[in-house]
């Protein structure tokens, strides 16, 4: 496994850290990255913005922007720091939670929930729903991919493969589900699933950034563990980490984070492995502390930049994550490539 | 990797000689597969008076559009995992039905009053250079498990579509790709299905160049030597095959995994012999995309499921058992 999950680790040993030059150095992406975003929100603020500055209209287009911008934050946050987790716990750098159909399989939830219970089911509202389904998403997840990749099985083109297919069946199963519902049944289950970031709602986003920078709070605490964990189970047994506890833990945040992402903006296959491949890439080293905050960053960049231009120059604010999943999906494929290309 | 990988099963020809009933049996099958398609709707043939032009009209042609439909994409899958040598490509694991989509989208935009042959050469002529584009990809790569191939070619596939939903939600044709997504049978009347018979062609054209197609899928110097042209065929077999997808593309939609699911079925019982496989290949993919269509057809009334749907729960379904069972046997 380790031959293809090393991919921009491998080979050179990380420069010497030490003298001042090579600290700004390390620190500079990471500043450019945030440097960038702000640019970025600030231009989706305000630019083309018909009432002239400073009038009371001004305020009201931009703080009806400042919602996108928000759910853009809370997604790349919420999908970089999973993407990350998903890969320090499974010890490689290809397989994302996306990919393997964690989203397909929160789109399938969702609507087996309508199915089974019909339009009562949204009387479950808030904090409680959030976590009766991810604690269902867990479950299910961890049985499933459990079973499927449990002891010899263990490779990880057959992971990659099985969970690209698992992916095509649950969304296969969900679209055949929603065509045997009702029109109000539909009309519920639209609205809680096909979220965008052109129209946000503002009374999920609240607990969507309390659940997002509650993880993000939590792993950055434990972050030197993480680096730890990430070098195997041997390893972390032998320096006294409680390897099952801990992996079990992560697991259950990526579950959360996903399915808050994917109850924010609906399912993109790439858009974790894009940023988490880029964050390896520029990070100027291995440790979740250089990783997680550049992952966010290039998130931001990467889903400001493209809601900028397709908003303000395409004017087809609606295609965000297919672009996203048109970039993603070319890097991935280079990247699988990579190494058997001649 | 190799397609002999299940050949070698003692007992297997034996059995096959011992049962002479089996083909009659499965062809029975699907006969009756067929007479209930051609008793299932919603309007009520036999008790209307307009019953008989009804089943003329809709009926007759949906069923011989599955026949049609379900052989030629199931033979043409088979074609595919032959040319590569490899059990688990076919025309969705490969991204053509997707370049066949692009090309039909790129005809709506830049000649819109191409006719419905036109739309079905060029969405061909798209599907044939995609899956040339595949071929060339896998002639590059070096570490060519049975696992990656088709893991390009999905990946491929979904780049390509990424593209054509972009361009497709940029000039508001989004609901007409929306359809070409969604296989289904349900638009099929008279005067439409008419133009399926081409892939009738292919199914015939593959049982003729069945031994040739089988020797080229050995490599380029056993070919040679033995007489085959190889180059020709491998051209010939990618075109028939893209000629499939592309046509069923214009006149069904996407039939996804299902030139995958069925010959992988077929091998697992019968073994690996090509020739005296395809007639179950033609029964099975007909089979398959009839029961699945009766499916889609009957689990909500009067509505439709699309074919595709139940198409892809049950594809993906016997997929994941065929790699499972496989990486079992230690095979991947």
């Amino acid at each position: 496994m380790s031959g293809i999950a090393q991919l921009s680790s491998g080979g050179a040993l990380p420069p010497e850290r030490s003298g001042e030059t090579s600290r700004w150095r390390g620190i500079l992406p990471l500043a450019a990255a945030l440097l960038a975003s702000l640019l970025l929100a600030a231009a989706i603020l305000v630019h083309a913005n018909p009432a002239p500055v400073g009038s009371s209209g001004f305020w009201i287009i931009v703080q009806s922007r400042l919602l996108s911008v928000a759910t853009i934050v809370l997604v790349a946050t919420a999908q970089a720091v999973a993407t990350v987790m998903f890969h320090t716990v499974t010890a490689n750098r290809i397989l994302t939670p996306s990919i393997l159909g964690f989203d397909a399989l929160y789109v399938l939830s969702q609507t087996a929930l309508v199915f089974v219970f019909g339009v009562s089911a949204t009387r479950m509202e808030g904090v409680p729903k959030i976590i009766a389904q991810s604690a269902l998403m867990v479950a299910f997840a961890t049985i499933l991919y459990g079973w499927l990749f449990s002891g010899r099985r263990a490779n990880l083109h057959l992971m990659l493969l099985v969970g690209v297919v698992l992916g095509i069946g649950f969304g296969s199963v969900a679209s055949f589900l929603q065509r045997m519902l009702t029109p109000s049944e539909f009309d519920v289950l639209s609205a809680r699933l096909f979220g965008s970031i052109s129209k946000a709602d503002p009374a999920y986003l609240p607990i969507a950034a309390v659940i997002v920078f509650g993880i993000l709070a939590y792993v950055w605490v434990r972050r030197r563990t993480y680096d730890v964990i990430a070098l195997g189970r041997d390893v972390s047994v032998g320096l006294g980490i409680r390897y099952r506890r801990e992996v079990v833990t992560m697991l259950v945040l990526v579950a959360v984070l996903v399915s808050v992402s994917a109850t924010m903006v609906g399912p993109m296959t790439f858009y974790g492995f894009l940023v988490a491949t880029l964050a390896y890439q520029f990070a100027p080293g291995d440790r979740h502390a250089d990783v997680i905050p550049l992952g966010i960053g290039i998130g931001l960049v990467t889903l400001l930049g493209a809601t900028f231009v397709l908003r303000h120059l395409f004017s087809a604010a609606g295609l965000v994550t297919v672009i996203i999943e048109f970039v993603g999906g070319t890097l991935f494929l280079i990247v699988l490539l990579r190494k058997g290309l001649r | 990797m190799s397609l002999t990988a299940e050949t070698e099963r003692p007992g297997a020809s034996a059995r096959r000689s011992g049962r002479p009933w089996a083909l009659p049996v499965a062809i029975l099958v699907v006969v009756m597969l067929l007479a209930l398609s051609l008793s299932v709707g919603a309007f009520d043939i036999l008790g209307d008076e307009f019953g008989a032009e009804m089943f003329w009209i809709t009926r007759v042609p949906r069923t011989l559009a599955l026949v049609l439909a379900g052989a030629a994409i199931a033979t043409s899958g088979l074609v595919m995992q032959v040319l590569t040598q490899n059990r688990f490509v076919d025309a969705t694991t490969s991204g053509t039905t997707e370049w066949a989509a692009l090309g039909l989208l790129l005809t709506a935009l830049l000649l819109p009053g191409v006719g419905l042959v036109g739309k079905m050469v060029i969405s061909s002529v798209s599907a044939f250079v995609g899956a040339m584009v595949f071929l060339a990809i896998l002639r590059r790569v070096v570490i060519r498990t049975t696992l990656i191939v088709p893991l390009i070619g999905i990946m491929l596939g979904a780049v390509v579509s990424a593209l054509t939903t972009f361009l497709a939600a940029q000039f508001n044709l989004l609901q007409m790709v929306g359809t070409w997504f969604l296989g289904s049978f349900g638009e099929i009347v008279r005067g439409r299905y008419e133009v399926l018979w081409v892939v009738a062609i292919v199914t015939l054209l593959v049982f003729l160049l069945a031994d040739r197609i089988t020797v080229a899928g050995l490599g380029k110097d056993l070919a040679t030597s033995v007489g085959v042209r190889y180059d020709v065929i491998l051209i010939g077999g990618t075109a028939l095959v893209a000629v499939a997808a592309g046509v069923t593309t214009v006149v069904v939609g996407f039939l996804p995994l299902l030139g995958l699911v069925v010959p992988n079925v077929v091998s697992m019982i019968r073994g690996d012999n090509v020739r005296s496989n395809l007639p179950w290949v033609v029964l099975g993919g007909t089979g398959l995309v009839t029961a699945c269509d009766l499916v889609g057809r009957t689990v909500n009334m009067p509505f439709e499921v699309p074919v595709s749907l139940v198409l892809g729960v049950v594809g993906s379904a016997v997929f994941i058992g065929l790699l499972l069972r496989q990486a079992k046997r230690g095979a991947l």
